[in-house]
């Protein structure tokens, strides 16, 4: 590039774009990498339910009772369930980012293997804290 | 002139339009923190819920008031509610485009996080103080 990009009103015509995800074959890494975006916005709205939880507890038993008996539905357990899968997911995929900004795991086996453990360290964990959950009731 | 005996680019010429030197890396650094702070947290939050899971009022009153779990309930919720929103902040700078469309997401996404912050604050303090 001989020149640096200038940002004035010179620069209207239509540049080449650059290949977008449409263009490239779903590879695994790819795939969890919007998986961690997708997680992370899951859990965005999931705050409403912890918010929600954490009122109803403050506000008293009526309230709480309306919050627990939603929570223990069959489609509130559905939401619940996929919050802890969206929590460990990411949680276990910042771990990965981290391994990243140290400097390892970024070669072909490495990421590859970090990313499989993601996916099944994330389902695993879901299923041992549910588990964990019927048992100690 | 540069340092670089390559370029007849001086240093400002190379740096400018590229963002600032100063705070550009705030918001990446906090994200780092946020993270490392809510691995912990994390933890400590799904085995508190663990031990609400079911539970009826009086022991969810019981042990919501009492000062480790509010104290740990406090944590993750600011680290995460400032963790999501710079997440969020980071999707939207991503995918909305045009400035109108984009301040009106940025706002939306903050309020949203402060109100649900301050929801989730105001009714752990008032678990133990009321």
């Amino acid at each position: 590039m001989a020149e640096a990009p200038r940002h004035g009103a010179a620069v209207r015509h239509q540049r080449p774009l650059s290949p977008h995800l449409q263009i490239y074959r779903p590879m695994l890494t790819m795939m969890m990498s919007i998986l961690h975006r997708i997680t992370g916005m899951a859990l965005y709205a999931g705050t409403l339910l912890l918010a929600w939880f954490l009122i109803a507890a403050a506000a008293g038993p009526r309230a709480f009772g309306v919050a627990s008996g939603f929570m223990g539905s069959w489609f509130g357990l559905l939401i619940l369930f996929g919050f802890s899968w969206a929590l460990f997911h990411h949680l276990l995929g910042g771990i990965r980012h981290f391994i990243w900004d140290a400097g390892y795991g970024m070669d072909h086996p490495a990421r590859e293997y970090l990313a499989q453990a993601t996916l099944a360290g994330g389902l695993g964990l879901t299923l041992v804290v549910w588990i964990l959950a019927f048992v100690i009731r | 002139m540069s340092d670089n005996p390559r370029t007849l680019h001086d240093d400002m010429r190379r740096v400018r339009y590229l963002g600032s030197a100063r705070s550009g890396t705030t918001r990446a650094w906090h994200m780092r923190l946020t993270s490392l702070a809510l691995v912990p947290l994390t933890i400590g939050f799904v085995w508190l819920l663990l031990a609400l899971a079911g539970r009826p009022y009086a022991e969810v009153y019981g042990v919501l008031s009492r000062p480790l779990p509010s104290i740990l309930m406090l944590l993750v919720v600011l680290a995460g509610i400032y963790h999501m929103q710079l997440g969020m902040r980071a999707i939207i700078e991503d995918y909305v485009h045009g400035t109108q469309p984009r301040d009106w997401a940025l706002a939306a996404n903050l309020f949203f996080c402060v109100a649900v912050g301050m929801a989730c604050v105001y009714s752990v303090l008032r678990l133990s103080f009321v």
